[in-house]
């Protein structure tokens, strides 16, 4: 699919320099992911994205520097809730149980599935393009998010006809998922990453406990979701479906959302099912398979839409991809797969950044 | 994605035919090794000849890879490494190139068609093609060639030649045009043969993207002009046939296949708009063809290396009675009938890049005749006639294309050497000559 033969080395060697100079030389968080804090103006930042507690959290409209592009953040309160679904659940799977409680604690979560519009500007680097045809000077903002390493370009077109502004971006490995929001942290100055799996589940169920956040009822699916039973062509604009209770779009469908973790079919049986956990996370160790989550509009059936319902991704979504070694950052054959970022209120200290592999990591079948 | 029903039906398919390869192999002892090992070499060890080396590797029953050959050192261990990873796995695929197989230079085709081999994958840049199938028919080989066959008419006529040689000889030859094996391409053309949607009008195809790899060295990494050019030969003419060659090949291709011919004549447009720095050597970024038929029919074809605008790798037929919408994306093919109802292909996805290969295998095996030169040849002759109407600015026909149309190729094509000059080189700045429609002449004068 993408020539990469002799970019592998030079990109891999500068994505893993990134990873490490900022792990071995930083001593603040901030002087890594993003220039600096206070420069709300030249960050674009909206006041409403500016918060300390809970309570001040606020959604907020974050647009990115030289372009006419912007996203919507909704706050995520914390709580603890049961992951995984009942074993009375119809069609449920078994990795799904037991229920273990876990305690999320507030983030702010994508109003929508990150569409084509906000992830070309950063994989075509359309944002140096706009910044040069402005006649912009490059600043300290720019350096740091021009340092992330971004994809090799496609040799096909990853929309696959099914439409480019609005609609959700798909097809991208977890790892370009990953490396998009290092990209938006540096452009942003603010801390993005995708969910965890417990995240994602968290803000999908949003207080429900039924099996899909509108209720037990998959006839009802049509008026929040888009799978094969109403899209079977692709893929549909982000936001035309009714939200789930905490205004977030798309959760069921549409596109499958990446999460940070490795799949695990028992993990929730690893977990003391008498005890609340905190941030229960797989950290991934594998390539293959890790964790996409809320169906999309391939499932043809309703189950594979639920808020417990997990899929995991497998070397077939790769399987047209014609060249050796496979490219790192496209997944030809999974034009159901997309992702959501999500904004802890808390950002992780360098340590846990290390420690949860919230930063992207490279397989190790890549770098050799 | 985690759908069952579907993905149990992929794996239940390629089983099914995996097997069924076994069994017709049963009885045949006509190659080299004693038993029925098929005895294979590699030409041109990018990305894809890697990929394509893999993949016959891992069709049915006994497969060996005895040598290798590239233009460098470094990109052939590379590939070696990822063959032998990929294969590890694999009973019946067996990686035995030792370092005196291990061929390095221009001329490491010619070893590599040398070492008893009963096959040999073609998958240099296509210039070099011509040369490297001529030589490999000559010898007896069967070929596995990755596409484009040529970069210019008379690498055509070349390879149009050898082609005919093959025949004679009963070897057989694959070309990686591999729409031809994906089960969806293959069902709905069918259909539309069929006359599903009555008769097809006229054509649309597009390869519209943002482009393809960076170049992958600067002046100051490589020893010559030769090595500069052939690290980043995408941009080249001569190594690559510019985009509308290279890529947009396979949606003509099917153009062809659909319209049952090759065009007779085309005009176009075409020029070098945003990708202008010199490191891009010498290419167009867009191509816009249109091709006429013999009795008439249209095929507008779009090829584009320009990031941020309307993409589409797909092709159209309008028919009387409806229209087929083919892509590469298996979901994407359907027939949209004239009464408003629509055909879904839902089939199998297994990969056409195994699939071209297990059928190539398969033929040689069973000794069947198999030979896909001439569609090849000519497929990339369409490409090559819509490249000479943009660079001239010309309508042009294809029998004075094909017959006369002017070579890109160095002359001493079988002697270069990393000292050799290229067919186009740079001016004092660094830039290369770009094609001017109205003064490029692209035929011989």
């Amino acid at each position: 699919m993408v020539e990469i033969r002799s970019l592998i080395p030079r990109r891999l060697m500068l994505a893993i320099a990134v990873v490490c100079l900022g792990v071995a030389t930083s001593s603040s968080l901030s002087g890594r992911l993003f220039a600096g804090e206070g420069d709300d103006e030249k960050y674009l930042r909206s006041p409403d994205s500016i918060a300390t507690t809970e309570a001040e959290m606020k959604p907020y409209t974050q647009k990115l520097r030289d372009t006419e592009i912007s996203f919507d953040m909704v706050p995520i309160p914390g709580g603890t809730f049961l992951m995984g679904s009942p074993p009375d659940e119809p069609n449920r799977g078994e990795d799904e149980g037991p229920q273990i409680r876990v305690k999320v604690d507030p983030f702010w979560m994508g109003k929508h599935e990150v569409t084509w519009d906000e992830y070309d500007t950063w994989r075509l680097e359309l944002d140096k393009r706009l910044r040069q045809f402005a006649g912009r000077e490059t600043d300290n903002i720019d350096k740091i998010a021009d340092a992330v390493t971004r994809p090799t370009p496609e040799y096909t077109d990853m929309t696959f006809g099914m439409g480019h502004d609005g609609y959700p971006a798909i097809s991208m490995t977890q790892l370009a998922a990953k490396m998009y929001c290092q990209w938006l942290t540096a452009k942003t100055g603010q801390y993005y990453r995708l969910p965890t799996e417990a995240e994602w589940e968290y803000a999908c169920r949003a207080g429900t406990t039924t099996a899909y956040s509108f209720g037990d009822d998959p006839e009802k699916l049509d008026e929040y979701a888009w799978w094969y039973g109403n899209s079977p062509e692709g893929y549909q604009k982000v936001g035309l479906k009714k939200p789930n209770p905490w205004g977030l779009y798309d959760m069921h469908g549409n596109v499958a959302e990446w999460c940070l973790d490795q799949y695990l079919p028992d993990f929730y049986s690893r977990f003391d099912a008498d005890k609340v956990h905190a941030f229960p996370l797989a950290i991934p160790t594998e390539l293959y398979p890790r964790v996409a989550r809320g169906g999309s509009w391939y499932d043809e059936e309703p189950e594979l839409l639920r808020s417990a319902a997990r899929a995991k991704s497998d070397p077939d979504w790769k399987i047209q991809d014609p060249q050796l070694p496979q490219s790192m950052w496209y997944h030809t054959d999974a034009e159901f797969v997309g992702f959501r970022v999500v904004r802890p209120l808390n950002p992780p200290s360098e340590e846990d950044i290390k420690k949860h592999v919230l930063f992207p990591d490279i397989p190790e079948e890549l770098i050799k | 994605m985690s759908n069952p029903s579907r993905r149990d039906f992929l794996k239940h398919s390629s089983v099914a035919a995996a097997s069924a390869g076994v069994l017709a192999s049963v009885g045949s002892r006509a190659f080299a090794d004693s038993d029925d090992t098929i005895r294979i070499g590699l030409v041109g060890c990018g990305g894809r000849g890697t990929g394509a080396a893999v993949q016959a590797l891992k069709t049915a029953g006994n497969v060996k890879l005895v040598a290798m050959g590239d233009a460098f050192a470094d990109q052939l261990d590379n590939s070696l490494n990822n063959i032998e990873r990929q294969t590890r796995k694999d009973d019946t695929a067996h990686v035995a190139v030792d370092d005196e197989h291990k061929f390095v230079g221009f001329d490491a085709y010619r070893k590599v068609i040398g070492s008893d081999v009963d096959l040999v994958i073609l998958a240099t840049p296509p210039g070099f093609r011509p040369l490297h199938f001529e030589h490999a028919v000559a010898n007896g080989k069967h070929v596995f060639m990755e596409k484009p066959v040529a970069t210019d008419a008379p690498g055509v006529r070349q390879v149009l030649e050898a082609a005919r040689v093959a025949k004679e000889k009963n070897l057989k030859v694959g070309v990686g045009l591999q729409r031809h094996h994906q089960p969806c391409y293959l069902d709905l053309v069918e259909r539309v043969k069929n006359g599903e949607i009555g008769d097809v009008l006229a054509m649309r195809v597009y390869w519209n993207g943002g482009g393809v790899w960076e170049p992958r060295r600067t002046r100051d990494e490589v020893a010559s002009e030769m090595e500069y050019q052939m690290r980043s030969w995408y941009y080249y003419n001569w190594l690559c046939g510019d985009h509308i060659c290279e890529q947009h090949i396979h949606n003509l291709d099917v153009g062809n296949w659909i319209l049952g011919g090759y065009p007779v004549k085309a005009n176009g447009m075409g020029g070098r708009q945003v990708r202008t720095d010199k490191r891009y050597g010498e290419i167009y970024d867009h191509h816009a063809v249109e091709y006429t038929f013999a009795d008439g029919r249209t095929m507008i074809s779009q090829c584009r290396h320009i990031r941020g605008c309307w993409n589409s790798v797909s092709e159209h037929g309008h028919g009387s009675k409806g229209m087929v919408h083919l892509s590469s994306n298996p979901r994407s093919c359907r027939i949209e009938y004239a009464n408003g109802d629509v055909y879904q292909f839902k089939g199998d996805t297994k990969t056409p890049y195994q699939i071209e290969h297990d059928d190539l295998f398969a033929a040689i095996r069973e000794g069947r005749s198999y030979n896909e030169a001439v569609n090849g040849a000519m497929s990339t002759m369409t490409s090559i006639l819509g490249r000479m109407c943009t660079y001239s600015g010309k309508e042009l026909t294809m029998d004075e294309a094909l017959n006369k149309g002017r070579s890109v190729m160095p002359p001493n094509v079988a002697d270069l050497t990393f000292e050799s000059t290229p067919p186009t080189v740079p001016g004092e700045d660094g830039s290369y000559p770009i094609p001017m429609p109205g003064s490029t002449n692209v035929l011989e004068s």
